[in-house]
């Protein structure tokens, strides 16, 4: 035991060089002129925001529209919304099997959306319903998916891990399996010379995948034009970033890949960073870069896991108090006079009745045919001569 | 030898222990030659030749049976090799698309070449890279030539943007691949005919053995893709090479066979060619199918088989099985090296050593034969040999409609028998598999016509279903790997089993 207790102790003596560390509340960017109506006008982004790792800071002054930020705060809140809905649904034993929800995250998902373009290409873990609504999806069409229905995006078939769109190469099941998927569309945008890069999505408990390094040393031996975007959520399923990794500092593990960790609570520090890793991968053709967004998600990794065993309760409400993205934008657009109160209030009213709305339509929406069970494992006409279903009697024939 | 002195040594102590070992095992690759067992029908069992094989004649100088290089089933002639069953010349589709093809031009005017498998394969990798942009060629070492030289040169002629060596990551390989061939359909439309395909990936796993740590990757992201996205994405571009099978002394991790292992995995194809012309026809195809493929070379064919094959683009059908040689008695069922053993077999079955054990046991079973059967006394078994080319989805309706004509079956493969691809044949030849169709109105002929030819197949059954495989150890171990192969020894012991029961 005392050498356990020495142990510890110098875990504790190892970390005080790390003095200034990131900064994740919501609402440290300050106003820099006069906010406008019509026109763009600056602020500057805490510079405890970023923290580099072989490569320079972001610029902190940016300039933003009332526009932009009002639509990022519709976006954000209306992504909440419909990851409520979806626990809702989910605890009224509607949607079955596994759902993982990114409530607490969504200045991650809509930030990034704002900082890239059309034709870049996302792909992701399975805590992808926001990000395959904002990359030309629908919220029926992931509400269907989850609930199992013909309107899902991949007509019921996928579930809540599988969805696509065509820029958004979906939620993959398998922890850290999509990251050197990301590697090779990023090589299939090199090779055709697409100027385009791709974000490839993991968390903070994938990011000990082997596979994961493995995409990253091929991904920096042949300078594709990927981010990999480490998600932060402080936990890895139950599992604490400190207790599962020997390097916590997500951001510093692709060794000769530069890596930028940002406060992933702070929309604009979010959007800034990805348009700073856009800029590297495609325009100044650096090769890959390592974005790590220090992010919270406030339920559990799945339905199952109430997300209170491995934390406290008072840590979820203290960062759903102190640093929680969408009241930290709210803050900015109250303060700064782009909106009233009521404004707001107005915009989450209609961000709410665009998901009931959709819900509903999905709920109307009939499950897949049974001829749909046999349809797209193999290609139209390719197909063997029949496969099995359910039970003895029943036989496909293409 | 100095250099590796502990791995040797490690090696010479095992050998010593087991010192009965190297006995037996010459006694079963004698076979080839002396032939001259007293043991009964189960000879691969009964050891016990020591005393009459010092009292024999030398062997013929090739031995008694076909070997690889001298066998009926490569085509050794430009005719032979022009008129391939099921050929389809990629030419002859363009031909055909703009009106001018003609019955004569199929075969007139075309050259064939003498080629190895690996020559073969390399000539389809070739053909692939100078038909498709978007296809490119990666794996483990691979711009050198690769371990086996199926990519000799095609860096240097293709460059090495399209031609590259991978870090050894069969993981990452593997992944890579799926997001190259997942991504837009832009490249596929313009070289694929629209068929909504991404990139083409030809990756290259250095041996079935280290499939392995990609299995996650082929199993949970290839075959998925387009089934989990309701049809939206797919890696139809995604083909995966590998070598497969035993060599005779590759040892646990150089001489699996894993295919068995994909048998569930529905939406990955699983093709495994015998010969170079099925080689090149087989993954032209493979490379071009929409669907992602896993393409397993046996490795010990690469050098071994030679046959003429044609220099022009051409591909052969995936799914179909091929009957090699027609026959009216028993179906043996097979693919890949196992082929060649089966050919021996047979041939040990009709031309069995004059005066040797083999003959008089060969005897005995056909007299059991003739006599259940009622055929007369000169009367002699015809064997159907089938090569299954493609293990998943494989080619039942033929494997059905030989066995009604047949009314026995024996399956044979390098892969362990448990869990393996022969099982699965049998267990489909056998089980309840109802063969109507979900939807009455709906290709009700094809549903027919399958219940009825699985019905005679099954009630004509004169024999049980035989599966000779590997064995159930966790691998092929150096020292046991002759033992593992089925041999045409064991492979003769089951058919005389079947013909005789």
């Amino acid at each position: 035991m005392s050498s356990l207790a020495r142990l510890r102790l110098s875990r504790r003596v190892a970390r005080i060089p790390f003095i200034r560390t990131i900064q994740t509340t919501a609402d440290t960017t300050q106003l820099q002129d006069n906010a406008h109506e019509t026109e763009p006008f600056w602020v500057k982004i805490h510079e405890d925001s970023f923290q580099t790792y072989n490569c320079d800071k972001p610029e902190l002054d940016v300039k933003v529209t009332k526009n932009e930020l009002l639509n990022m705060y519709r976006q954000m809140q209306t992504m909440r919304r419909m990851e409520m809905a979806a626990d809702a649904l989910y605890k009224a034993k509607m949607i079955r099997g596994f759902c993982h929800l990114a409530i607490g995250q969504e200045a991650v998902s809509v930030g990034l959306e704002h900082g890239i373009t059309k034709n870049d290409k996302v792909i992701t873990s399975y805590r992808c319903h926001p990000l395959a609504v904002l990359r030309g999806g629908t919220i029926q069409g992931v509400i269907g998916e989850l609930l199992g229905r013909q309107i899902g995006m991949s007509h019921g078939k996928g579930g809540s891990m599988h969805i696509f769109t065509p820029s958004f190469f979906g939620g993959n099941g398998i922890v850290g399996a999509q990251v050197p998927l990301g590697a090779g569309i990023a090589f299939a945008q090199k090779y055709t010379e697409e100027p385009t890069c791709t974000f490839t999505l993991y968390g903070d408990g994938a990011a000990n995948q082997g596979q994961v390094f493995e995409a990253f040393n091929m991904a920096k031996l042949w300078d594709l034009p990927c981010v990999f975007v480490c998600e932060n959520n402080k936990y890895g399923m139950g599992t604490s970033a400190e207790r599962s990794s020997s390097n916590t500092q997500y951001f510093t593990r692709g060794d000769k890949i530069p890596g930028l960790q940002v406060n992933g609570m702070d929309i604009i520090a979010v959007k800034q960073s990805v348009e700073y890793a856009r800029r590297w991968t495609v325009e100044d053709k650096k090769g890959p870069l390592l974005l790590e967004f220090v992010t919270y998600r406030y339920g559990g990794h799945s339905m199952s896991d109430p997300g209170t065993t491995y934390r406290t309760r008072e840590e979820v409400q203290r960062m759903r108090s102190t640093q929680d993205p969408i009241r930290g934008l709210q803050r900015y657009i109250e303060e700064w006079g782009l909106a009233s109160e009521q404004e707001l209030k107005q915009i989450d009213k209609e961000a709410k009745s665009t998901v009931d709305n959709a819900v509903e339509e999905a709920k109307a929406s009939p499950i897949p045919d049974t001829k749909d069970l046999w349809t797209d494992i193999y290609y139209a006409g390719t197909e063997p001569p029949f496969m099995r279903g359910r039970e003895r009697e029943e036989v496909h024939h293409y | 030898m100095r250099n590796i002195s502990p791995l040797s040594r490690l090696t010479t102590t095992t050998t010593r222990r087991t010192s009965q070992i190297p006995r037996t095992q010459s006694w079963l690759s004698d076979w080839r030659h002396i032939s001259s067992s007293s043991s009964t029908r189960s000879t691969a069992a009964a050891p016990n030749t020591d005393s009459t094989a010092s009292a024999l004649e030398p062997p013929p100088a090739g031995g008694h049976l076909p070997s690889i290089s001298s066998s009926a089933l490569l085509k050794h002639t430009r005719e032979q090799s022009l008129k391939t069953p099921g050929i389809l010349w990629a030419d002859a589709e363009l031909d055909e698309a703009r009106g001018t093809s003609s019955l004569s031009s199929a075969t007139a005017g075309r050259e064939t070449r003498k080629m190895n498998m690996y020559q073969a394969i390399r000539d389809a990798l070739s053909i692939a890279l100078s038909t498709d942009d978007s296809a490119i060629v990666f794996g483990e070492d691979v711009a050198f030539g690769g371990v086996f030289r199926c990519t000799l040169g095609l860096a240097e002629e293709y460059g090495r943007e399209r031609v590259f060596n991978t870090p050894l990551t069969e993981q990452g390989v593997v992944g890579f691949g799926i997001g190259y061939a997942s991504m837009g359909s832009k490249l596929g439309d313009s070289t694929l005919g629209g068929r909504g395909m991404g990139g083409t990936a030809i990756a290259e796993i250095q041996f079935a053995d280290y499939i392995w740590p990609a299995f996650d990757q082929l199993l949970n992201e290839a075959s998925k893709f387009r089934y989990r996205s309701g049809g939206q994405f797919n890696v139809g571009g995604l083909t995966v090479r590998c070598p497969t099978m035993a060599v005779g002394h590759g040892g646990l991790y150089h001489s699996q066979s894993p295919e068995g292992f994909f048998m569930g995995a529905g939406g990955l194809k699983v093709v495994i060619p015998r010969s170079p012309l099925q080689a090149k026809g087989l993954l032209l195809s493979a490379i071009r199918d929409p669907n992602p493929v896993v393409f397993m070379e046996p490795k010990i064919l690469y050098r071994s088989a030679v046959e003429q094959v044609p220099t022009s683009d051409y591909t052969l059908p995936l799914g179909r099985a091929e009957i090699l040689t027609t026959g009216s008695d028993l179906t043996v069922v097979t693919y890949g090296t196992s082929v060649y053993r089966c050919e021996q077999a047979i041939h040990l079955l009709t031309h069995p050593p004059q005066g040797s054990g083999i003959e008089r046991t060969v005897k005995d079973a056909l007299g059991d034969w003739r006599r259940g059967t009622g055929k007369n006394v000169s009367s002699s078994p015809s064997i159907e040999l089938v090569d299954l080319r493609t293990i998943l989805p494989y080619d039942l309706p033929l494997v059905l409609r030989s066995l009604s004509k047949t009314h026995r079956l024996l399956i044979v493969h390098e892969g362990p028998t448990t869990g393996g691809v022969g099982m699965q044949i049998a267990g489909d030849v056998v089980s309840g598999l109802a063969l109507t169709t979900s939807n009455p109105q709906e290709k009700i002929s094809i549903g027919e016509d399958m219940r009825r030819m699985r019905k005679e197949a099954f009630l004509g059954l004169e024999a049980p279903v035989k599966v000779i495989g590997g064995w159930d150890t966790p691998g092929v171990a150096l020292q046991y790997e002759k033992f593992y192969i089925p041999d045409e020894v064991r492979i003769l012991d089951g058919l005389l089993e079947l013909l005789a029961y």
